[in-house]
């Protein structure tokens, strides 16, 4: 268990890697989608019915999750492969999990000497909303909120350690 | 340039058909687009077909990327076929390991269409 002290240095620390993960998300979707991010300025609307999780490992372990509509992704999707998917297919959900492995290799890539020392997994989507996530670990929690086309979406990084 | 066989290998699916669409794209006449979903499913293409070019992700279940290009050498058709490794891990290591391993182009996920343009192109160019 971390004592106070400590938790709120890392926290702080933390913090400063919000900018890079904002950098990162929008490398991907400028490079691999051609598309400009906005920030969202608004909170995103309730239905975020589609995730996608990247697990990170070593020096730095914790959670990447991309959340946004599934009509949001299945329009990601269509921008990734010039063609128009049908939006519970797996080409979506193939997409957007593509889209969280990035984010979080270019994430971590951008860290100085996190690139060797942090393994990603493969990709998880899970579809709908009726699910709760809950850490068996202290967790400090990054958020960065975008929209994409007008559409909102949302990166979180827990960190566990 | 005369027409060419290529192998993708990703274990998304979305990413083999992008790195088609980029080939394509490129201006390359593909003769044959082969894809498998990890290492071990490319060595058995590579059984039965002959290719021009391989393009590879590292991170993959089952054989990844750099375990599979180590062992192309021992599969008859691939042998002296250039490998393109695409991937998230941007490592100054992981990009050591794969040139080690055989690798002759490194491109880091998220990558533009030049950057694949640019690596294909050099390498079937020399290759002829």
């Amino acid at each position: 268990m971390k004592t106070a002290n400590e938790l709120l240095t890392a926290r702080n620390n933390h913090q400063n890697w919000v900018p890079l993960m904002e950098l990162a998300t929008k490398e991907v979707f400028e490079m691999m989608l051609g598309a400009e991010l906005e920030p969202a300025v608004e909170d995103a609307p309730a239905t975020l019915d589609i995730t996608a999780m990247v697990g990170l490992a070593g020096q730095l372990c914790g959670v990447l999750t991309l959340k946004c509509n599934r009509e949001t992704a299945a329009r990601m999707a269509e921008r990734m492969l010039g063609t128009q998917p049908d939006v519970g297919s797996q080409d979506v959900k193939d997409a957007f999990g593509e889209i969280s492995n990035m984010i979080a290799g270019n994430f971590k890539n951008k860290i100085s000497g996190m690139g060797d020392n942090c393994m990603i997994s493969v990709p998880t989507v899970i579809t709908g909303t009726d699910y709760n996530v809950y850490s068996l670990s202290d967790t400090d929690a990054l958020e960065v909120r975008e929209l994409f086309e007008g559409l909102p979406f949302i990166i979180t990084l827990e960190i566990h350690s | 340039m005369n027409s060419v066989s290529a192998l993708i290998v990703d274990d998304s699916s979305v990413m083999r058909k992008i790195i088609e669409r980029l080939l394509r794209q490129a201006g390359l006449e593909l003769e044959h687009v082969y894809e498998a979903g990890n290492g071990v499913e490319a060595l058995g293409v590579l059984k039965d077909n002959r290719v021009d070019l391989i393009l590879c992700d590292i991170n993959m279940p089952v054989m990844n990327g750099l375990e599979f290009i180590k062992a192309l050498p021992g599969v008859e058709n691939g042998k002296g076929v250039p490998v393109v490794m695409i991937t998230t891990e941007g490592s100054e290591s992981h990009v050591v390991q794969a040139l080690s391993a055989g690798a002759k182009g490194y491109i880091r996920k998220p990558f533009t269409p030049e950057q694949v343009k640019e690596n294909v192109l050099s390498l079937l160019v020399s290759k002829t």
